[in-house]
């Protein structure tokens, strides 16, 4: 099977700091990919280079078997990219439907369609099986963080998207709002969609990855099935890059 | 969360959820009592205002100081409803009081110095105001210097730009009856009637056929009950204020009749329905408040922030060229003080007395209108009070002073309740 996404040998540069050697990584649809590293592993850089929000410096991004460019967030919005950050990126002061449709509003001639908006979040909630949120109408500042999560995640899903990248989407959460959302992502996965999923959280990665990427200092260490691999070894890849016979072989000298 | 918190959510949702006047009404309270005050302050500094100007001076109750509020305070409200779109983005233009003596300069040059039809002389004045707030929109969101620099500079260069325009110091006459109509003369009593029911028949429809749309969908729909209460209350408002306005004010009728609903107030209504139809129900206003939400959301939304900031300052200027115009109307002559002195900070004043937050993404249109109220009570009570302009200055500083302490008390509050 091809990846649905497909990154190439990205090198990327801020200054005389080189952030990204020659990396590579590819997410399966139906597949969640969970994409993990140490801090300053480059992991950011990374998404963020997918995401358009940096330019690469070299290299290329495939989607769907077809070299792509991607010059910025719309770019690959128009992809089916879509990438929920870490600070999530809501509106405190508009409610779900206003921020699920934030930049993309229905409109009906200059009048926004407030209807039809209110319709399909409320389709792309249920088809989540999203259940924590009473009211769609409620503005996002009465929101807890795991519904404010949901609220982002649900927001990405909601343009066809075909790959979803979450940011550390449980890093600031408690158990059960955690065990929530990674059943959301989950979903997410088992619904088509290619998802990558950066965490620090090992017990997140093996409870619902299919695939494990680890980066270390700027190179991608490994790309491993999660299946074939434990615990211990993928920490070895983080903090050291090597683990065995997998890993950087060369050694990077930090 | 507690106990009561959970509940009390439970009364907002109720509310989002099947609304009926009960539930509305206490989701209501409880967003006051989280912090989120809304028009509140305002409708009750009205409240009390009125009253302790009515027992002190009986004169403030007359129906010819009733017409007068409208007057005196248009020009003020107009220039507010501009800066609410200002201080969405938490911004804020101090040069709106000047930019409207500019523009009203530019009127009057065009009108009496140059004898151009009034109509010319408008737009000259609205598009001046529209390419001021374009270069201040510019300086701000491309380069990068704040909003309060860009135009405390442009505050004080456009005082010297009315003394250029009105060669240094002279007082240039309006007599142009179009223009002089706008703040001195009323319209016809029956025309008042008409109009005010035009008014109500639109809202009331407005709000129906919304409420049927919504229905036939199967989304939340606001019960009629709601629906007829919101109508019969600004029925009654609207139509006790026309009422009183189309009373005889002249002191002598015999002489000169004097009565009718001051042209201003169409005009005021309009552009309050104008705006409030733009912020609330169009992409750009949807997107205004994004931006004065959390701007880096709105740019990763891939809105356009710069654009976004360049046009609230584009249509702050030009309402601020509006109620330069009303100024000039209800003054007949444009000197170098038009829009100068104590102007801009009424106008700030009444955004934030309204409700409009100073640290942005909260605000209506609506709010300037009754902080221009509250403004126009506070200026003419005093004014009847025979209080000198040293009371006034001191007075009118305490209350601005008072409603941004209670906007930024108000969201500390809300952040506390977990609102922001």
């Amino acid at each position: 099977m091809t990846p649905l996404l497909e990154v190439r040998g990205i090198d990327k540069s801020f200054g005389p700091v080189q952030v990204l050697h020659d990396v590579t990584l590819h997410a399966h649809a139906g597949e969640v990919t969970a994409l993990v590293g140490d801090n300053g592993a480059g992991k950011s850089t990374l998404v963020k280079c997918i995401g358009g929000i940096h330019p690469i410096d070299a290299g290329e991004i495939v989607f769907d078997g077809k070299p792509v460019q991607v010059h910025g967030p719309r770019d690959a919005g128009e992809l089916g990219i879509e990438i929920v950050y870490q600070d999530l990126a809501l509106c405190d002061n508009l409610d779900i439907v206003q921020n699920m449709f934030l930049g993309r509003e229905r409109r009906s001639g200059l009048v926004l369609d407030e209807a039809t908006m209110e319709e399909l979040a409320q389709q792309t909630l249920s088809g989540l099986s999203v259940r924590t949120v009473k009211s769609i109408r409620q503005q996002v500042s009465s929101l807890s963080g795991g519904q404010r999560q949901t609220v982002a995640i649900a927001k990405a899903v909601l343009w066809n998207s075909k790959v979803v990248i979450l940011d550390e989407p449980t890093a600031a959460l408690g158990v059960a709002q955690t065990a929530q959302v990674l059943e959301l992502v989950r979903r997410l996965a088992d619904t088509g969609l290619a998802v990558v999923l950066i965490s620090h959280n090992m017990n997140d990665v093996f409870a619902v990855s299919d695939r494990i990427a680890a980066l270390y200092l700027g190179r991608m260490a490994a790309q491993v099935r999660t299946a074939d691999v434990t615990h211990a070894q993928v920490v070895e890849l983080i903090t050291a890059g090597r683990s065995g016979d997998l890993g950087l072989k060369n050694g990077v000298t930090p | 969360m507690s106990k009561t918190t959970e509940v009390t959510d439970e009364a907002l949702i109720a509310a989002v959820r099947q609304p009926s006047i009960g539930s509305s009404a206490r989701a209501y309270t409880e967003r006051v009592r989280r912090g989120d005050m809304g028009a509140l302050p305002a409708v009750l500094g009205l409240l009390v205002l009125c009253t302790a100007f009515a027992v002190a001076r009986p004169s403030f109750v007359t129906a010819i100081n009733f017409a007068n509020l409208f007057t005196q305070g248009a020009a003020i409200t107009v220039i507010a409803m501009g800066l609410v779109f200002v201080l969405l983005l938490g911004e804020i233009d101090l040069s709106a009081g000047f930019t409207s003596g500019v523009c009203a300069a530019v009127l009057a040059v065009l009108l009496t110095n140059m004898g151009m039809p009034w109509y010319v002389g408008v737009l000259a004045a609205i598009v001046t105001g529209t390419v001021i707030g374009s270069v201040l929109g510019g300086l701000v969101a491309k380069i990068g210097i704040p909003s309060f620099v860009v135009t405390l500079a442009a505050f004080l260069a456009f005082q010297g730009l009315v003394l250029v325009l009105v060669n240094e110091g002279t007082n240039i006459s309006i007599n142009d009856p179009v223009i002089k109509a706008v703040a001195q003369r009323n319209l016809p009593p029956a025309l008042g009637w008409a109009l005010y029911a035009a008014c109500v028949a639109a809202y009331a429809l407005v709000q129906l056929v919304r409420a049927r749309k919504r229905a036939s969908r199967g989304l939340v729909s606001d019960p009629i009950s709601l629906i007829a209460a919101r109508v019969a209350a600004l029925a009654v408002l609207a139509g006790a204020a026309v009422y009183l306005l189309n009373l005889e004010r002249s002191l002598n009728p015999a002489f000169a009749s004097l009565s009718g609903v001051p042209v201003v107030v169409p005009i005021i209504v309009a552009l309050l329905v104008l705006w409030t139809f733009v912020l609330r129900r169009t992409a750009f206003g949807r997107h205004l408040y994004a931006v004065g939400g959390n701007a880096e959301a709105a740019r990763r939304a891939g809105i356009a922030v710069d654009r976004i900031k360049v046009s609230a300052f584009m249509i702050c200027s030009s309402m601020a060229a509006v109620g330069g115009i009303i100024a000039a109307s209800r003054a007949s002559s444009v000197d170098p003080n038009t829009g100068g002195s104590s102007v801009l900070l009424y106008a700030v004043g009444a955004a934030v007395i309204g409700g409009t937050s100073l640290f942005g993404g909260k605000g209506r249109v609506l709010d300037a209108v009754l902080g221009g109220a509250v403004i126009a009570v506070i200026d003419n009570g005093m004014a009847l009070m025979q209080y000198g302009a040293s009371v006034k200055y001191l007075v009118t500083g305490f209350v601005l002073l008072l409603a941004a302490g209670v906007d930024a008390l108000a969201r500390k509050r809300a952040a506390a309740a977990g609102l922001r």
